[in-house]
C-alpha cells in the first residue's frame, strides 16, 4: 500500500512540477506577483511529495518487501539495516529517486532561504529548476519505475552487491548526487539571468553559495569514492581514470572554475558571459556524468545495467536541456558583456588563468573519456584510452595552475604588482627549491623520480605561498592578531584552507604514484617480506565467519626492526548472498604512508598468494580532500553570503553600464 | 559591490556573435556521436563486445576433468567439440549473471536445440554441483576449470560467456554476458540452423 502511495506521490509531484515550471515563469514575464508567488509553495509541495515517495521506497527495503523488484534484487533479510537502506539507492531506479529528491531539496531550500532574492529572479530560477524535475520524474515514471511489483513475491531477496556493502559506498552516492544536483542551482540561476538579460555582482553573490555547497559535496563525494576503491577493491590504487570516475571529476573541474570566475563577477563584474557558460556547462556535465553510464552509450566496469530504451529517453532529455540552454546562451549572452577592465597581471588575470587551465583540463579528460566513442563513430576501430593519456595531458596542465594559484592571491584587483608579490613570495620560492633539490637527491636518478620531486616542489610552493599570503594579511605575531583573524572575511580563510588542502592532495598523489612499492608472492606461514623497511611476517590464514559471508583471514605481523608494531588481517571473503568473492585489504597507517596487505587465493598447498604494498602519503589525499571541503564550508559561512542581503543597483544604472561606451 | 559598473569595455553593436554559438556546435556534435552509438546498440551491437580474436579459428586445445558425482561425470576436451554444432558456456556458482541466464539455457536444453557444454570456472566441484542440483542442469557435459586454464585460452574476461562452435571445431560466435531469450532467438538459433546446413 505504502509502495503504491509512493508511486502516486511521484505522479502528483510531476503535476506540481509542471505547474511550477510554467506559472511562475509566465508571472515573471508579465510581472504578476501573484503568479510568481506560486513558485515557493510549489517547490515545498514538490519536495514533500518526492520526499514521501523516496521514504516509501526505503520503507519497502527496510520491511523486506520483496514484491518490489528493487528490494528483491538489492536487499536480503540477513543484510544489516544500514545496507538495507543504502540498497534503496544501490541500483538504477532507486538512485534516480534519490537524485530527484536532492533536486527537490535544493529547490525547496531556495524557496525557504531565498528571502533576499528579487521575486522575479527567484520565480524564474525555481521555474527552471522545476523544468529539470519534470524531465526526470517523467524519465523515472516512464522508463525506470522503482515501485514495480513482482508477482508472486519471492520469499528472499538477492542481496546488495557485497562490494557496495561498505560505509563509504553507502554515503558516496548521496554525496556525489548532492554535488551534481547542487550545480543545478547555478544552472537555474544562469538560465534565469539569461532570460532576464541581467548578470551583475548581486547575481554572482546569490549564485556563489549554491555553487560552493555543491562543490563541497562533490569534493567529498569524489573523495569518498576514491577512498572506497582504495579500501575495498584491493587493487591497491585510489584513482584509475575509469569513465565513471571521470564523469564525476569533469564537472568538479568546471565547477571549481565556476567558483573562481563567480568571484570575478562579484567583485569586478567582468567575465559575465563566461561565468554563465560555465554554470550551464558544469550542470550539463553533471547530467552527462549521471546518465551517460546508464544509457549504454558509455560503459564502465562499475556502471548500472544499461538499457537502450532508457538511453533514447535520456539523450532526448539531455538534448532539450543542454541544447536549449546553449541556444538561449548563444542568443542572449552577447548582450551581457561589459564590466571592469583589468591588466593581465592582476587578481582577475590570475583567476582567468585558473579558469583557462581548469577548463582545458576538463576538456582533455572529457575528450579522453569519449575518445573510444568518437573513434568508433569515425570507424577508427575499437580502442581504449588509458591512464598514460590522462596522466600525460592532465599533469602538465596542473603545473601552471598550481604556480598561478600560489601567486594570484597576492595580486591586487585591476592591476597587480608582480614585483611586490615576488618579494613576498621569496620564502615560498626558496622552500620549493629546497624541497625539489632534497627529494631529487634522495631518490634514484631517473626522470620519473625527478618528476616526482617536481610534484612535491609544486605542493610545497602552493602550501607555503598560501600560508605566506595568510600571514601577510593577519600578521599573527604582531599585537591585535586575533582581531585581524576575526575580521578577515571567512572566504579568505576558506581560500587558504582549500589551497592548502589542494597542496596536500598534490603531495599525496605524487608520492603515492612515484614511490609505491608492490610485492606479489606466494607465502606460507612463517615467511617474511620486507616492505619499505618494515618486515611483514605471514602467520597463516584462518576461517572467520562474517554476518553475510565466510572469510579466510590472513594474519601478518608488522615488525619495525625487532619491534612488533601491529597486525594486519586482510580477508578473502565469500559472500553468501549473492555469491561472490571479495577481498578486504588490511591497511595500517605508519609515518609516511600506508602498509597495505591483500590476501589472495590459496595455492592449493599451504601457501597463499599475497600482495603487499607500501603506499606513500595516501592518507594525505584524504586529509587534503577534507581540508578542501573545510575551506569550502568556511567560505560558505562568510557573513557576506548569509546576511547583508546583496542589494541590486537600480535597473537604470545597470542598463547604463551595458551601453556602448563610444 | 566594490565599485559602480562604469565600463569602457562594453560591447560595441558590431560585436561578433558567432563565438557564442561554439558551445552549442560542440555539444551538438557530441550528441550526434551519442545518437549514433545508441542506434548501433539498438541494432544489436553490444557496447561491451570485444571482438574475440578467436572468432573463426579452431577452439584452443584444452582438456578438463568433469564434476565427480554428476550423472555424467565425463570432462570436456577440445576434441569433444567436433561432429556437431555445440554451445560452450562458461559459468560459476559464484556468478550472479549466470543465475539470470540459467532459465534460458534450461529452455534451450529442454527444446533439445543444441548440446550445451558447461565450463565451471574458478569454482569447486561440490559448489558447482550443488548449484546445478538447485537450479537445474542444462548441460550435456560439465568440465571443471578451477584455475581458469581453459577460460584463459578462450579469452574469457567475465562469466557468463558463451561460444558457439561449429561441427569442425571452429568458434563462430561469442556472447559476452548472459544469453537472453532475444539473443538466442535473433542471433544464436539462426546461426545454428545455418551452420548445420
Amino acid at each position: 500500500m505504502i509502495t503504491e502511495l509512493g508511486h502516486f506521490a511521484l505522479a502528483l509531484a510531476l503535476i506540481v512540477a509542471l505547474i511550477q515550471a510554467t506559472v511562475p515563469m509566465i508571472g515573471a514575464q508579465k510581472n504578476d506577483p501573484a503568479l510568481m508567488a506560486i513558485a515557493r509553495p510549489a517547490a515545498l509541495a514538490q519536495f514533500g511529495l518526492i520526499g514521501f515517495s523516496f521514504a516509501a521506497l526505503i520503507h519497502a527495503f527496510v520491511t523486506n518487501d520483496f514484491s518490489v523488484v528493487g528490494a528483491y534484487e538489492n536487499s536480503h533479510t540477513a543484510q544489516p539495516l544500514f545496507y538495507k537502506i543504502a540498497g534503496a539507492w544501490g541500483n538504477h531506479e532507486g538512485s534516480m529517486v534519490l537524485w530527484i529528491t536532492i533536486l527537490a531539496l535544493f529547490g525547496a531550500s531556495v524557496a525557504v532561504f531565498g528571502e533576499n532574492l528579487p521575486p522575479a529572479l527567484r520565480a524564474r530560477a525555481l521555474s527552471v529548476q522545476a523544468m529539470i524535475t519534470v524531465g526526470f520524474i517523467a524519465f523515472i515514471l516512464f522508463t525506470s519505475n522503482p515501485f514495480l511489483r513482482l508477482v508472486p513475491a519471492p520469499l528472499e531477496g538477492v542481496g546488495l552487491n557485497p562490494l557496495l556493502q561498505h560505509p563509504g559506498m553507502a554515503i558516496h552516492p548521496p554525496m556525489l548526487y548532492s554535488g551534481y544536483v547542487g550545480f543545478s542551482m547555478a544552472f537555474s540561476f544562469a538560465i534565469a539571468a539569461l532570460i532576464e538579460g541581467r548578470v551583475d555582482a548581486a547575481w554572482a553573490r546569490w549564485v556563489r553559495p549554491w555553487t560552493l555547497a555543491a562543490w563541497v559535496l562533490l569534493t567529498c563525494g569524489i573523495g569518498l569514492g576514491s577512498w572506497w576503491a582504495y579500501t575495498i577493491l584491493g587493487w591497491g590504487g585510489w584513482w584509475a581514470w575509469d569513465p565513471v570516475e571521470n564523469a564525476s571529476f569533469i564537472p568538479w573541474l568546471t565547477g571549481t572554475a565556476l567558483l573562481h570566475s563567480a568571484i570575478v563577477v562579484e567583485k569586478r563584474e567582468a567575465l559575465k558571459s563566461w561565468t554563465i557558460l560555465l554554470a550551464i556547462i558544469t550542470f550539463s556535465l553533471s547530467l552527462l556524468g549521471t546518465f551517460l553510464v546508464r544509457s549504454g552509450i558509455l560503459t564502465s566496469v562499475h556502471a548500472f545495467a544499461s538499457d537502450p530504451t532508457r538511453g533514447v529517453f535520456v539523450l532526448a532529455l539531455l538534448s532539450v536541456a543542454i541544447g536549449g540552454s546553449l541556444i538561449l546562451y548563444a542568443v542572449r549572452a552577447p548582450t551581457l558583456e561589459g564590466g571592469g577592465v583589468f591588466a593581465p597581471i592582476s587578481r582577475e588575470g590570475g583567476l582567468l588563468l585558473n579558469n583557462l587551465f581548469l577548463s582545458t583540463a576538463a576538456a582533455t579528460v572529457l575528450l579522453g573519456t569519449l575518445y573510444p566513442l568518437i573513434a568508433e563513430a569515425l570507424d577508427l576501430g575499437k580502442l581504449t584510452v588509458g591512464p598514460p593519456y590522462f596522466n600525460g595531458v592532465f599533469v602538465p596542465l596542473m603545473v601552471p595552475l598550481v604556480i598561478v594559484a600560489g601567486i594570484g592571491p597576492f595580486l591586487a584587483w585591476k592591476r597587480g604588482d608582480l614585483l611586490a608579490a615576488r618579494a613576498r613570495l621569496g620564502v615560498a620560492g626558496a622552500g620549493t627549491i629546497f624541497v625539489i633539490i632534497v627529494s631529487a637527491a634522495l631518490s634514484h636518478n631517473d626522470w620519473q623520480a625527478l618528476a616526482a620531486a617536481g610534484g612535491l616542489g609544486l605542493s610545497t610552493w602552493l602550501a607555503l605561498a598560501s600560508i605566506c599570503e595568510w600571514i601577510d594579511r593577519v600578521h599573527p605575531l604582531r599585537s591585535g592578531a586575533l582581531a585581524r583573524i576575526r575580521h578577515l572575511p571567512r572566504a579568505a580563510h576558506g581560500m587558504t584552507l582549500a589551497h592548502l588542502g589542494f597542496a596536500i592532495v598534490i603531495a599525496g598523489a605524487t608520492a603515492s604514484t612515484a614511490w609505491k612499492e608492490e610485492h606479489n608472492q606466494i607465502q606460507a606461514a612463517g615467511s617474511t617480506v620486507t616492505v619499505a623497511g618494515y618486515t611483514l611476517r605471514f602467520e597463516g590464514a584462518t576461517d572467520v565467519p562474517g554476518p553475510n559471508y565466510s572469510a579466510k583471514e590472513g594474519r601478518f605481523v608488522v615488525l619495525k626492526g625487532d619491534d612488533e608494531i601491529g597486525v594486519l588481517t586482510p580477508q578473502r571473503r565469500e559472500y553468501i548472498q549473492p555469491r561472490q568473492v571479495g577481498t578486504s585489504p588490511a591497511i595500517m597507517t605508519v609515518a609516511l604512508g600506508d602498509i597495505y596487505a591483500v590476501l589472495g587465493d590459496p595455492d592449493g598447498d599451504k601457501g597463499f598468494a599475497t600482495r603487499l604494498y607500501f603506499q606513500p602519503l595516501v592518507p594525505w589525499l584524504w586529509l587534503g580532500v577534507l581540508l578542501m571541503a573545510a575551506g569550502g564550508l568556511c567560505s560558505l559561512s562568510d557573513r557576506r553570503l548569509r546576511v547583508g542581503a546583496p542589494r541590486r543597483t537600480t535597473r537604470a544604472a545597470t542598463n547604463a553600464a551595458a551601453q556602448p561606451a563610444e | 559591490m566594490t565599485d559602480a559598473p562604469t565600463s569602457p569595455e562594453a560591447p560595441s553593436p558590431a560585436r561578433k556573435r558567432w563565438p557564442y554559438f561554439v558551445p552549442l556546435i560542440v555539444i551538438a556534435a557530441m550528441f550526434g556521436i551519442f545518437g549514433k552509438r545508441l542506434l548501433d546498440v539498438e541494432r544489436g551491437a553490444d557496447p561491451r563486445l570485444i571482438p574475440t580474436v578467436l572468432l573463426d579459428t579452431q577452439v584452443p586445445a584444452f582438456e578438463l576433468e568433469g564434476l565427480p558425482g554428476r550423472s555424467d561425470p565425463r570432462g570436456l576436451a577440445a576434441t569433444d567439440l567436433k561432429g556437431d554444432v555445440t554451445l560452450v558456456n562458461v559459468w560459476g556458482s559464484w556468478c550472479i549473471a549466470c543465475v539470470q541466464e540459467h532459465p534460458t539455457l534450461l529452455q534451450i536444453a529442454k527444446e533439445n536445440k543444441v548440446a550445451i557444454h558447461g565450463i565451471d570456472w574458478r569454482d569447486t566441484p561440490d559448489r558447482g554441483l550443488a548449484w546445478l542440483k538447485q537450479r537445474g542442469d542444462p548441460y550435456a557435459r560439465v568440465a571443471q576449470d578451477p584455475h581458469g586454464e581453459a577460460a584463459i585460452a578462450f579469452g574469457v574476461t567475465a562469466a557468463p560467456e558463451s561460444f558457439l562452435v561449429d561441427k569442425n571445431g571452429v568458434i563462430r560466435f561469442k556472447q559476452v554476458g548472459p544469453i537472453t531469450p532475444e539473443v538466442w532467438r535473433d542471433q544464436i538459433a539462426p546461426l545454428i540452423e545455418q551452420l548445420r546446413k
